[in-house]
């Protein structure tokens, strides 16, 4: 490869990578938007979709990565696997906010936020003690078909991470189009900018909150299914690192603003496989988070300035 | 008798307020005298510690804000509390939230349009970047796409200078005309009393005085503390 296939192969690995870090940083900035709550929960709903996409792949008889599908099969197994997944995470997503987080709205300090850090620790012991320690190799039924720029020996592009383009950019449009268009939406952007005057307006603020949580854990599903079929493993263990990328998107980007969280995801998995490529992997996250720290310092609301909401 | 507290603070103290169909009542009194509080009490935002909220022969105290709003009542906030990052249409979207969309709606736009043309053409800007007086426009409009048939309104007045004092007072009585009641916390009195029908002072959260508003415009009070020696003539 010639140092600029090296660059544009990084580059679209990053783009790959960023795109699911994207989809996972929006859900930290849903939640935040509205309720000024940083979510921690959220890294482990993302674990938990990596396991569910997981089961219902065994249950198509997808183990490993012997099995490969093509043409329409593949695309409807993975429909499937991905439209169970984020139902299934979104639910989940909607239940921590009912039982665990509305008895405490209105509760002023860190207790909620303490009380996400202790429902991800549920939720990852629960995997722990249900699946093992272990890492688990990935059923992945995705061929390994590449396009090359450039020649045999140019920069590669896998249909997986064609479908990975493929899948964020509907999901993150189809998010964009229904805060932007649809009456919930408008409802969500209100409750966000000045919850009692929504609320006057006669928003139901539950039916926003309960929504931003779906939404946000159903994108954390799919994030989940995509980082397994991208490193063909999971584990209990896979939410927090992640999960910590993620959420510095989402600061990157500016907390609470939507698009930001989705150029922050592309930011930061750009970084990683570059940091990756020329300096050392093991390197990523002490320029990741270099890099949020001075952000912070620098422009505390984020690249893309969003001031916080504001609450009375 | 309505009692209002928060926390231990104890705000509005029996205080009693009536407004019949069709009136413009003013409310009356200083800065912390609980006039937010009254606002927001009649819009279910906080919760009376007793006594009852009686809307169109219904007590209303235990229903939530959006029962409310779907019965008829719509605020216009202290400070207007537009969604600064909405545009002035979606603003006005919101004031609808409760309603269908179809006929009524645009009926309904149509009316704001009609009663304000600058808001028509600032439609789509972020309101936000709107000046104070096109906010306040906004939020009577917004106000008014809930088809109300009572509108609370918090110190339309604030931060106006007094060409659009004038005219939003104007606009509220035209839409008085139009059939709704207004209640009307105002600490602008001498204009506020010359468009209600009656008022009520407040004072540290109770009601120290009520009236039509040609008594309390020559009760020697309110001359003094809220019209001014200067401005008392008549
Ligand atoms: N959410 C709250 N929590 C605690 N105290 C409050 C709250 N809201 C208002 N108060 C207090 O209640 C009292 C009455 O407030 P309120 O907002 O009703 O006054 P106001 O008459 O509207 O005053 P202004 O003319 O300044 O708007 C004040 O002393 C205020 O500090
Ligand atoms: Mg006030």
């Amino acid at each position: 490869m010639t140092p600029f296939d090296l660059l544009l192969q990084q580059l679209i690995n990053g783009l790959s990578l960023g795109a699911m870090y994207a989809l996972l940083a929006l859900g930290f900035t849903i939640v935040y938007g509205i309720l000024e709550l940083i979510n921690f929960s959220h890294f482990n709903v993302f674990m938990v979709g990596s396991f569910i996409a997981m089961g219902v792949l065994h249950l198509f008889g997808i183990e490993g990565q012997s099995v490969l599908l093509h043409g329409l099969p593949l695309v409807g197994v993975l429909l499937v696997v991905l439209v169970v997944t984020m139902i299934a995470c979104g639910f989940l997503g909607v239940i921590i906010e009912r039982f665990a987080l509305r008895p405490l709205r209105g509760v002023k300090g860190p207790m909620a936020m303490i009380t996400t850090i202790g429902v991800s620790y549920i939720l990852s012991n629960v995997v722990l003690l249900t699946q093992g320690a272990n890492e688990k190799n990935y059923p992945n039924p995705i061929p390994h078909w590449s396009f090359y720029i450039g020649g045999i020996n140019g920069a590669r592009i896998t249909v997986f991470q064609i479908l990975i383009w493929v899948i964020s950019t509907l999901l993150m449009g189809g998010l964009f189009w229904f805060v932007q268009r649809s009456r919930l939406g408008k409802a969500m952007r209100a409750t966000a900018q000045d919850p009692d005057a929504a609320l006057m307006m006669g928003v139901e603020v539950n039916r926003v909150i309960m929504t931003a949580f779906f939404m946000g854990s159903a994108l954390a599903g799919a994030a989940g299914l995509i980082f397994s079929l991208y490193y063909n493993f999971t584990s209990f263990g896979i939410g927090f690192s992640a999960g910590l990328r993620a959420f510095t998107a989402a600061v990157l980007g500016g907390i609470g603003n939507i698009p930001g969280a989705m150029v922050g995801g592309i930011i930061i998995g750009l970084i990683e496989s570059l940091a990756g490529q020329y300096i050392a992997v093991k390197w990523a996250d002490v320029i990741i988070f270099s890099i949020l720290v001075l952000v912070l310092i620098c422009r505390p609301a984020g690249l893309f300035g969003r001031l916080a909401p504001t609450k009375s | 008798m309505v009692n209002t507290h928060y926390g231990d603070l104890h705000v509005l103290k029996n205080v009693n307020y009536r407004l019949d169909q069709g009136e413009i009542v003013c409310l009356l009194g200083g800065n912390a005298s609980g006039k937010t509080t009254t606002m927001k009490t009649i819009m279910g935002i906080v919760r009376p510690t007793s006594g009852s909220v009686i809307y169109e022969g219904e007590a209303i105290e235990g229903l939530a804000t959006v029962e409310r709003v779907k019965r008829g009542i719509a605020p216009v906030l202290e400070a207007r509390r537009l969604f600064p990052r909405m545009t002035v249409f979606e603003n006005l979207e919101m004031g609808a939230y409760t309603r269908k969309k179809g006929a009524e709606f645009d009926q309904d736009l149509d009316r704001v349009y009609s009663l304000f043309p600058r808001v028509k053409e600032r439609r789509d800007q972020v309101s936000g970047t709107l000046s104070g007086g096109e906010q306040q426009m906004v939020a009577i409009g917004r106000a008014l796409m809930a088809r109300p048939r009572l509108i609370c309104m918090d110190e339309p007045s604030m931060g106006l200078s007094p060409l659009y004092v004038e005219q939003t007072f104007d606009i509220i009585q035209e839409i008085n005309r139009q059939g709704v009641s207004i209640f009307m916390v105002e600490q602008n009195a001498a204009m506020a009393l010359l468009i209600a029908n009656r008022a009520y002072v407040l004072q540290t959260g109770q009601v120290i005085l009520s009236g039509s508003a040609a008594e309390l415009r020559e009760n020697e009070t309110v001359r003094e503390a809220y019209l001014g020696e200067m401005q008392g003539g008549h």
